[in-house]
């Protein structure tokens, strides 16, 4: 497809993601608990891959900001420097600044050194050393791409000193270790014994026995060991099938996944796995390398610069790099695979299509007239669950946790507070709650600017805090849970609540309410969602941008959410937002106009009514009111608003819904009949043909017939002057 | 280089398949390069404020399809559907369509040299959508301009 650099280059900067994750995670712990010692491997592990891939593709800056980090995460780490609130707060602001560097690399964005250096300097104050020291330790380490340093310590078996200097597979660079290895050479340990002898057919066949190698390299390797028959140069041993491999794991379990690496070979070499056992030497073995949990994260430290590209090359058919494993051991970690998204996508739609037919499946075998106690009947009722449970499954694969989310808000939180000098803890509650990965992407902006709003409008200075008597510090409560399906997402403050009065005279002063109305305390509360609101006096650098909680509110309507908020005088504010589980299926209402099809978002509809006679009061050509409980709203013909049927001179008796907007206003609308109420899988329509004005979408019913989905909102916003025009010109006419 | 030195008399010829399909009593044809498939009459579903050529759409294996009354869409009588009218499903670019024709009736395999660009005569609206004329079998057929025929997005939002 494209260059295979490029892809490698990607799926490190997939990685990234991942790891600065695990560092924000390991750093929250940390502030948390400080007394766990293991979550500062984590999070020095964590810089410490980004530092080696990064070296890897030749990015500079971050290999330079992420070493420096890094160097003093060590000395945290080796306890010469204690993890006090301060420092740990500069580990927050450099994981910030590493994500920033991470993701200007990733596009190719000039980086200035100015951008990072208070902060490298921040970071060696802390320290207590100088800058100079660790640019010289950079260039020590010299990260050198293309190495294939596998982990693996190879040791020459002593008998044959003359190692070719030409080898013609990738040898001279696995076999720098020499030396180190041979002090280990020898000891035998509990685990697998594998001796691999490759014939000349494998080469002739054109094998690579790096590459089966490699794959042994991500077991739990510990020693490896590399010669050939006393009397034979190389060049023999190639031919003479006497060169041979001793590798020692030290995990008896990783004895099928060892034959799985030897298969493609299999027949082609001698091969012998043996299991041994020798509890003692094992722990002997184990003494080079520091303390026991450590061991393949100690190992990896030495090289995974290289192991960096190493999973990139291989990412797909690989299980996990031993670097996940060590870190997350108290938090058992579940194996995940990563899937191109286009895929899931359509495996999301061949499952409407399942539900789909199974629809029409249902409705043929009603129209047979079958007997519901017959084999074919419960047949069908396990068919059904079947499809449904099918279904869940898959909405669940594009469900994603909030966590990601919730972490980026961690750090508007920090930037906030320190931009109006205020001290703000967030709490996240409900990280592991699941929602489409579509919704969590469109729900960054709005609550980036709820945040925003707590920290700057909702909770006081810290001087007020105090005289409330309130501790300094302010806390947000970010949320997330699920609730009779849907996901009900709360941001909480403790601050001094809305202002209602206040509010109530910057809407009357704006004309957006009346002088002498009378409102409730949640209507007042709920002027703030209205556009061109903004209770801020003076406008900060931080909200107060003229975008309001309306665009907030449009926002989360446009993912078929709501909002709402709550507030109590002295203690706080509530936000809540509930939005529906995926946007792949909906709700709906299935209706007929004029032998259409029809299908109605059941969010819109707050309920049905037939006209009595009577009850349509007209008001002027084309437009007419009706009286729902003593209040007039508008009536809508949808047949006429879809150009279906000129208006009817009659009404009585017809079926209206009442549909109600965002903004709240009501309207009735007119259709022919109520057919159904169901779920249904949602198609669009502007891949193939366009916007259609008043249609959202496409969906197929069960008769396998198209039915549109209406675009309430829409339609009503564009309706009267329509049906205006179309009964001027039937008058005209 | 070889290829401008080509002409129309000796160079190699080359041959297409065409399509052919009655809309009313005239005779049109595509490429078949460009066909999917093609589908019996299905009831459609009609979209609202939609160009009246546009009939509607269709459910094609679980994708919306649109489809054109091409009996309409080439300005010739319109004719209430049929059993008997086919749905000829046409990939362009990237979308496919539906086109609303009376019959299918042949493919025909002919030489791009026989192939003869329509005369400019007139602003008839029907010349625009017509690539091509060719003459099989003393009859005349029509080469659609497929690009010409389907609704563009812009006009179909509006």
């Amino acid at each position: 497809m494209s260059d295979p650099m490029q892809e490698i280059r990607a799926s490190f900067f997939v990685e990234c993601e991942e790891l600065l994750e695990a560092l924000f995670d390991a750093l929250q712990n940390m502030s948390e608990e400080p007394e766990n010692f293991d979550t500062i491997n984590v999070a020095f592990r964590a810089v410490h891959s980004i530092k080696g891939g990064a070296g890897a593709f030749a990015l500079d800056d971050l290999v330079a900001f992420a070493h420096q980090f890094e160097t003093v995460m060590d000395m945290v780490r080796s306890s010469s420097l204690a993890a006090d609130d301060a420092l740990l707060a500069t580990f927050f602001r450099c994981g910030d600044m590493l994500s920033d560097l991470v993701h200007m690399s990733r596009d190719g964005e000039e980086i200035d050194e100015s951008l990072y250096h208070p902060l490298l300097q921040e970071l060696s104050s802390h320290a207590g050393i100088g800058l100079e020291e660790t640019t010289e330790e950079i260039a020590d380490e010299n990260f050198q791409p293309l190495a294939l340093d596998l982990d693996l310590e190879f040791s020459v078996a002593e008998s044959n000193p003359n190692i070719d200097e030409d080898f013609d597979f990738a040898l001279a660079d696995i076999l720098g270790d020499e030396n180190t290895s041979k002090e280990i050479a020898g000891a035998s340990k509990s685990g697998l014994t594998i001796v691999f002898s490759p014939r000349s057919q494998l080469y002739d066949l054109g094998n690579e026995p790096l590459f089966v190698l490699r794959n042994v390299a991500d077991l739990s390797l510990c020693d490896t060991k590399f010669g050939f028959e006393p009397g034979s140069s190389f060049d023999t041993a190639l031919t003479d099938d006497s060169l041979t491999w001793t590798l020692k794991l030290s995990d008896t379990r990783d004895l099928n996944a060892a034959l799985e690496a030897f298969e493609f070979v299999d027949g082609l070499c001698a091969l012998s796995i043996q299991e041994d056992s020798d509890p003692e030497t094992a722990t002997d073995l184990e003494l080079p390398l520091p303390k026991a949990p450590e061991t393949a994260a100690a190992a990896l430290d030495q090289t995974s610069g290289v192991e960096c590209i190493d999973r990139a090359a291989e990412t797909k058919s690989k299980p996990p790099a031993p670097s996940a494993q060590p870190a997350q051991k108290q938090t058992t970690q579940t194996a995940t695979v990563r899937v191109d998204l286009n895929r899931i996508d359509r495996l999301v739609n061949l499952v409407g299509e399942l539900v789909i037919n199974q629809a029409m499946l249902s409705q043929s075998f009603n129209e047979a007239n079958v007997p519901a106690n017959s084999k074919i009947a419960s047949g069908l009722d396990e068919f059904m669950q079947l499809t449904r449970d099918i279904q869940e499954s898959v909405m669940m694969i594009r469900a994603q946790p909030v966590k990601s989310l919730f972490q980026r808000m961690s750090r508007i939180v920090r930037e906030a507070s320190a931009a109006v000098d205020k001290k703000v803890r967030l709490v996240t509650e409900g990280d592991t709650t699941e929602i489409d990965k579509t919704v969590i992407e469109r729900l960054a902006d709005p609550l980036t600017h709820m945040i925003r709003n707590s920290v700057d409008h909702g909770l006081e200075t810290p001087e007020a805090r105090i005289a409330n008597g309130k501790s300094a510090e302010g806390i947000v409560r970010l949320s997330a849970s699920h609730r009779s399906g849907r996901v009900v997402i709360e941001i909480a403050d403790d601050g001094a609540g809305i202002n209602r009065e206040k509010v109530l005279s910057i809407a009357t002063s704006k004309g957006l309410v009346p002088e002498d109305a009378n409102l409730s305390d949640s209507e007042v509360e709920n002027l703030l969602f209205l556009p061109g609101f903004s209770t801020a006096t003076e406008v900060s650098n931080l909200s107060g941008r003229g975008v309001g909680m309306d665009v907030v509110k449009n926002a989360i309507a446009a993912l078929g959410g709501r909002i709402s908020i709550q507030s109590t005088p002295g203690q706080g504010t509530v936000i809540s937002i509930s939005l529906p589980l995926t946007l792949a299926v909906l709700d709906g209402m299935v209706i007929s106009v004029e032998s259409e099809t029809l299908v109605v978002p059941l969010t819109a509809i707050s309920e049905t009514l037939t006209l009595q006679p009577g009850a349509l009061e007209r008001l002027g050509p084309g437009t007419s009111v009706i009286s729902v409980r003593s209040e007039f709203v508008p009536l809508i013909d949808l047949g006429v608003e879809l150009g279906y049927r000129q208006p009817k001179t009659n009404y009585d008796g017809a079926i209206a819904l009442l549909i109600v907007q965002e903004d709240g206003s009501r309207s009735a609308m007119v259709v022919d009949g109520i057919e159904d109420q169901r779920q249904v899988v949602i198609k669009g329509l502007q891949d193939s043909y366009g916007n259609v004005p008043g249609v959202a979408a496409a969906t197929i019913l069960g008769d396998g017939q198209i039915a549109l989905i209406l675009d309430t909102s829409d339609l009503l916003t564009n309706a009267s002057g329509r049906s205006r025009e179309v009964i001027t010109l039937e008058k005209a006419g | 280089m070889t290829q401008d030195q080509k002409t129309s008399t000796d160079a190699p010829t080359q041959e297409i398949e065409l399509l052919s399909f009655y809309v009313g009593d005239h005779e049109y044809s595509v490429d078949i390069m460009s066909v999917r498939e093609i589908r019996g009459w299905t009831k459609t579903t009609s979209l609202p404020h939609s160009p009246q050529y546009v009939q509607g759409v269709i459910n094609l294996r679980g994708t919306v399809l649109p489809v054109v009354d091409l009996a309409l869409r080439l300005g010739l009588s319109a004719k209430e559907p049929d059993e008997r009218n086919v749905v000829v499903v046409v990939d362009l670019d990237s979308r496919t369509l539906g086109l609303r024709v009376d019959a299918v009736s042949d493919i025909l395999s002919i030489s791009t040299n026989a192939l003869q660009d329509p005369p400019q005569m007139s602003a008839d609206e029907e010349d625009s959508f017509v690539r091509a004329l060719t003459i099989v079998d003393e009859r005349m057929v029509r080469v659609l301009d497929l690009e010409s025929v389907l609704p563009s997005m812009d006009e179909a939002a509006a």
